[in-house]
């Protein structure tokens, strides 16, 4: 794994303000779920991925524009690409899915941000493990 | 009301942008898709609503969210399937796939934690 701030200066303003956007969207109608249906309900939607087809949308075009700069079709590279972010996705699903019971666990013992710093710790321990576990498998 | 709403939206945002970006810094491809399933609403939310109702109504939202992250495995793994084999288009697919996430939190809910 490696950075690459290319893509983070090829990303425009206006693709930031749409996952700006669509995060302060998504943030907003979980409260409102929550206060509507409960927190039984409202909890499912803190992991909805409302954003996830603006992002995929994203990395298709960025690969397209990268493909035909190059002279290549790239609409199928932009789809893979975009098949690929979505496998990570899964991947990091799990270690979402750890970070919600750390937090369950936590949160009615420990104070809020002892709780939640926890919890992304181990999302993120979880997701890079299953990310390296599979990795070798495939 | 209206102060609370756009707090939540400005602090989503902001949570979400930051895992975006980071998401978008990194390579391979797989590993940056990691972020697309980082806990960035969850953790917006469960501070305000911890700070609002108290820890124990926000560990209950958290405990849903487990069913909520296992229908995004589901999501995630079939929009996988959909784009690496056959020619969907890549915004009709991962939206149309928003309907089986639906379903399978609320199918899970009701199994598990009725």
């Amino acid at each position: 794994m490696k950075l690459d701030f290319g893509s983070v200066r090829s990303t425009t303003l206006s693709e930031y303000v749409t996952r700006f956007f669509f995060g302060g969207v998504v943030t907003v109608l979980a409260g409102l779920i929550a206060d509507r249906f409960g927190p039984g309900i409202g909890g499912l939607f803190l992991a909805f991925p409302a954003i996830f087809p603006a992002s995929a949308s994203l990395i298709e075009k960025h690969q397209q524009k990268r493909k035909r700069r190059a002279g290549i079709n790239g609409e199928q590279r932009g789809r893979i690409a975009a098949g690929l972010d979505a496998a990570g996705a899964a991947m990091g699903s799990l270690g979402l899915a750890a970070f919600a019971a750390t937090a369950w666990q936590l949160l009615p013992n420990l104070s809020l941000w002892q709780a939640l710093a926890l919890a992304t710790g181990l999302w993120a321990v979880v997701a890079v493990t299953v990310w390296i576990v599979l990795r070798r498998l495939w | 009301m209206i102060s609370e709403l756009l707090l939540r939206f400005v602090i989503g945002g902001i949570v979400v942008s930051f895992f975006a970006m980071l998401g978008g810094a990194l390579k391979p491809k797989t590993f940056a898709g990691l972020f697309g399933a980082a806990p960035s609403v969850a953790l917006a939310t469960l501070s305000l609503t911890a700070l609002k109702r108290g820890k124990p109504y926000a560990a209950i939202e958290a405990q849903s969210m487990i069913l909520g992250a296992l229908a995004f495995l589901i999501y995630a793994c079939l929009v996988f399937r959909w784009l690496m084999q056959k020619n969907f288009r890549v915004l009709t697919t991962t939206s149309v796939a928003l309907l089986v996430w639906i379903l399978c939190a609320v199918g899970l809910k009701l199994v598990f934690f009725r």
